[in-house]
């Protein structure tokens, strides 16, 4: 299998003879933008916008999970944290996310008890282990994180738990493409589809966006192949003036997505607005736990203080977000902005566009 | 975070009532739950994200994805070779 499922992905001349294609074809430049920060960092990593053809820009999308969550959400997680009887888990990217004041790492080494974990599951492990603690999930993500999340709850809910509960920052793709296509400074002129997102979710959301606003969208995968096979297809559209809906990674994606997880999710979750960091709301763009589930939202649980916000004044991160920006045009980028010291939220995890920039484009 | 990874389901089992397996990543296992993919079979490949199956990945698919490629690449040898 490795050979097909992996490295048949990664053939240096499988994707030669595509980008010699793409060559064969563009005849003007154009912008395409990829959702997913995971494509992002592949692109950056495999040096991608260097072997294509000068024509293609790629803009980087806002799916970087760890990028979006909402500086008010890190700082009630600082909040909750800080707390003596809680046992805060979270993905580990989360916590050097710059707060209004400090961050989760900060807590720890202020003796708070905040604990990586690699699923939700294990947060509910922990509960189940710590019955005399408060223990709370940092549940971020998009349509990629909500299965899970979601089964946390379930079986938080099915083992009779009455100290675990979930900190809710999902945020959903389709709504964010539309905001972004609406700015009056959209420069986006095609779409490579989140592939994982569409794992779960499927594609069904996609082909009224791309009538609406006629762009092409392409289903692509994170394998060099799979993003040069995901721009061919755009190039191939754009150049004839189509905005159809494809699906380039089809040993993963299917239109309907999982049946089994997109019920689970409307089980436990509704959709709400969500504020997303650096951008600003975005209606009807996030998905918070219903009222049935209340009792495991740990916003309900906690008593957090007014919160007041403080982004740093340098960071630009809300403009690359939406494809405004590129990371060389921030002052503080490689200067006084480093993964090791970081400003703002796209220079901690690896999909933020400011950490694949520094991690790959400063050395070239 | 977000990346999900591709692995083979080695074992399957149940843990308080949620369907699990062993996961192998080229050599490196772990344990991820199944309940999304409730046909898993034993020798399935699967995409993981956070310590869950999110889908079943098609290997009929990916050999079909890159004929069709390699194909592209036999054509355009041939144009070369009648140049
Ligand atoms: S380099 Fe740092 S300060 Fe500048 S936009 Fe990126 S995260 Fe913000």
């Amino acid at each position: 299998m490795d050979k097909t499922l992996l490295s048949g992905f990664r053939d240096a001349d499988l994707i030669q003879t595509r980008v010699n294609e793409i060559k064969k074809i563009i005849t003007r430049p154009w912008v395409i933008m990829e959702i997913c920060g995971g494509q992002t960092h592949a692109i950056m990593k495999y040096g991608l916008e260097q072997i294509l053809p000068s024509e293609v820009e790629f803009i980087h999308g806002p799916g970087c999970p760890v990028c979006v969550t909402s500086l008010e959400l890190v700082d009630k997680a600082v909040q909750i944290a800080s707390q003596p009887n809680v046992i805060f888990t979270s993905y580990g990217d989360m916590l050097r996310v710059p707060g209004s004041s400090q961050d989760l790492f900060a807590v720890r080494a202020n003796g708070g008890d905040v604990r990586v974990v690699y699923s939700p599951l294990d947060a509910v492990k922990i509960a189940i282990n710590n019955p005399e603690k408060e223990v709370v999930f940092f549940a971020i993500g998009f349509e990629t994180t909500a299965p899970a999340n979601a089964m946390a709850v379930l079986q938080a809910h099915a083992l009779g738990l009455n100290n675990f509960s979930i900190l809710v920052s999902h945020v959903c793709v389709p709504p964010a493409m539309r905001a972004i296509l609406s700015s009056p400074s959209n420069r986006v002129q095609a779409f490579l589809a989140a592939g994982h997102v569409c794992a779960v979710m499927g594609y069904w959301e996609y082909p009224p966006i791309a009538a609406e606003f006629h762009i092409p969208i392409v289903v692509t995968g994170f394998e060099p192949l799979d993003i040069i096979e995901g721009v061919y297809r755009t190039i191939v559209q754009l150049e004839k003036g189509e905005h159809k809906v494809e699906n380039a990674y089809s040993r993963v994606v299917t239109f309907e997505g999982n049946r089994a997880a997109q019920a689970v999710i409307k089980q436990v979750f509704e959709i709400c607005d969500r504020k997303w960091r650096g951008i600003g709301t975005i209606p009807a763009s996030g998905w918070k736990l219903k009222q049935e589930w209340a009792k495991y939202d740990a916003d309900n649980r906690f008593d957090v203080k007014a919160i007041n916000p403080l982004e740093s004044p340098l960071c630009i991160a809300g403009q690359i977000l939406q494809g405004m920006k590129k990371p060389f045009e921030c002052p503080a980028f490689g200067t006084i902005c480093t993964p090791e010291n970081p400003l703002g939220a796209t220079m901690v995890s690896s999909e933020g566009a400011c950490a694949a920039y520094y991690q790959y484009s400063l050395n070239r | 975070m977000c990346l999900g990874v591709p692995g083979k389901i080695i074992e399957i089992y149940e843990v308080s009532g949620l369907k699990m397996g062993k996961i192998d990543f080229g050599g490196v296992t772990r344990e991820a739950c199944l309940e999304y993919v409730p046909e898993a079979q034993i020798g399935d490949y699967t995409l993981i994200h956070v310590g869950f199956a999110l889908n079943l990945i098609s290997e009929e698919e990916a050999k079909e994805t890159l004929q069709l490629l390699n194909q592209i690449v036999e054509i355009n040898e041939e144009m070369v070779q009648k140049d």
